[in-house]
């Protein structure tokens, strides 16, 4: 059972040497010749005015949180999904009590506007 | 090969436990590489031909060695290291960028037999490992310091997450109709004939996961991530040279994954479409499964580039309208349907 997993562990282990080897070929085969005006960050050529790390909306935080809400029910979801067949009845009863909640909660945040962007 | 290695090298058990896993992997991942290099070269040819023009050509016939001059080129170039960005987590990036997008292929099944972990999580080990590749991105637009990367990385986090919640729904109907999260039971349950692909009963379903696809690997019309008339070159504005080909590779490899994704979710990935019809069926009995994946792959990478050329550039708002707004209610009444389908067993899919 469990040696049915030992393939993804060399998968993981490959694609991270193969992401290290990348990065160390290009550092070893390309040139390294640093001057300031190259290191200096991109910004259509003007010396950068304050730090990049600025304020930035609060929308991509409530996103996130939204996120996180909507994709732990789906992570509920998959084990319900797959032995949806074997629980008749309560099971599926219970599951739609469950996404019913989930559904007033994304009327109310539709309505709330938390889904706008303008 | 492991049978033989066993036999005639029993006393040299890391031959066959270590040796021959790492050689065919590799095998798998130069496969893969050369797939994406000249995914790249396609791209330019189809969208050059779609807008009148000829695309590369001068390397080679047909401009065929052109993927190999760019990755030539790409590895002589200097990686410019920027003074102001976090140096460790600039060189994390492109690996955690690129590893996840290789590493998924583990599960992916090219054949009956042709997998490399047959195992009974596999559409949430492709689930998980496809959300990884989103760190990449948010690590390198912070590391960079660049303000250009900041704002790329902002957009690419809120846009991802939006879209992985329709996609995931998606999936949730698949496996709600296949009863399984194994990826070759779920396209054995597809078999029958072209009918019983779970395009048919779950075609909505194959538009949002197809939209959510196209955003998630952040391809037009879905680019503000790197639109170029806006942020330049968004997450990987401060890279070059290989570390800038990780996150290409990454980026192409990902099309290719949510394409076979796509094909083995709802177009029965390497089952016959002739299955079931009285003559064809014998006529093309002969040809193995992996000619017709690949001919369903291509035919989802093609819409990859035809999208491109065709759509202009979504607004971000309207992205985020389109995924919360459109897909997710959408999915949600299907799986409400699906789950009615499978109760009342609707046939041919549902029995």
């Amino acid at each position: 059972m469990l040696e049915n997993y030992v393939p993804i562990l060399f998968f993981i282990l490959l694609s991270l040497a193969f992401g290290c080897v990348m990065v160390v070929a290009g550092r070893l085969l390309g040139p390294h010749k640093p001057s300031p005006e190259k290191y200096s960050p991109y910004e259509c050529g003007f010396p950068p005015f304050e730090d990049a790390r600025m304020k930035f909306d609060v929308r991509f935080y409530l996103i996130s949180i939204l996120f996180i809400i909507f994709d732990l029910e789906i992570a509920f979801l998959f084990p319900w999904a797959v032995v949806f067949k074997q629980i008749e009845g309560t099971g599926i009863v219970a599951m739609v009590i469950f996404l019913a909640l989930l559904v007033i909660g994304f009327i109310y945040e539709w309505r709330k506007g938390a889904l706008e962007w303008e | 090969m492991r049978e033989w290695l066993i036999q005639n090298y029993p006393e040299w058990p890391i031959l066959w436990k270590v040796v021959l896993p790492v050689v065919t992997i590799g095998i798998f991942f130069t496969c893969l590489l050369l797939c994406v290099a000249y995914l790249s070269l396609l791209e330019r040819k189809v969208i050059g031909y779609m807008q009148v023009r000829i695309g590369p050509n001068r390397v080679g016939p047909f401009g065929l060695g052109q993927p190999i001059a760019d990755v030539l080129k790409l590895f002589f170039k200097e990686i410019i290291f920027p003074k102001a960005s976090n140096f460790y987590l600039f060189i994390v990036a492109p690996i955690l960028a690129v590893a996840p997008a290789l590493a998924v292929w583990a599960v992916v099944p090219l054949g009956e037999k042709w997998v490399f972990a047959d195992i009974n999580i596999g559409l949430l080990y492709i689930l998980t490992m496809s959300s990884l590749g989103v760190y990449g991105i948010l690590i390198a637009g912070w590391a960079s310091n660049s303000k250009y990367a900041l704002l790329a990385t902002l957009r690419s986090a809120a846009q991802v997450v939006s879209y992985e919640i329709a996609m995931g729904f998606a999936l949730v109907g698949v496996v709600m109709a296949a009863n399984s999260l194994n990826l070759r039971e779920i396209i054995q349950a597809q078999s029958g004939s072209i009918l019983h692909w779970y395009m048919v009963p779950l075609f909505p379903l194959l538009i949002v996961y197809w939209i959510s696809a196209v955003a998630e690997t952040n391809r037009a019309p879905f680019d503000v991530v790197e639109g170029e008339s806006e942020i330049v070159a968004g997450h990987h504005v401060e890279y070059s040279g290989t570390v800038f080909a990780a996150f290409f590779l990454a980026e192409y490899a990902n099309m290719i994954l949510v394409s076979s994704v796509a094909s083995i979710l709802f177009l029965g990935g390497w089952l016959s479409p002739f299955q079931g019809i009285p003559v064809l069926e014998t006529w093309f009995q002969d040809v193995p499964g992996l000619i017709w994946l690949v001919i369903k792959i291509c035919g989802f990478l093609l819409l990859f580039l035809w999208f491109r050329a065709t759509f202009p550039r979504f607004r971000y708002d309207q992205i985020m309208r389109l995924g919360w707004k459109v897909l997710i209610p959408i999915t949600l009444i299907w799986i409400f349907v699906v789950g009615g389908l499978q109760v009342w067993k609707v046939g041919p899919w549902f029995t």
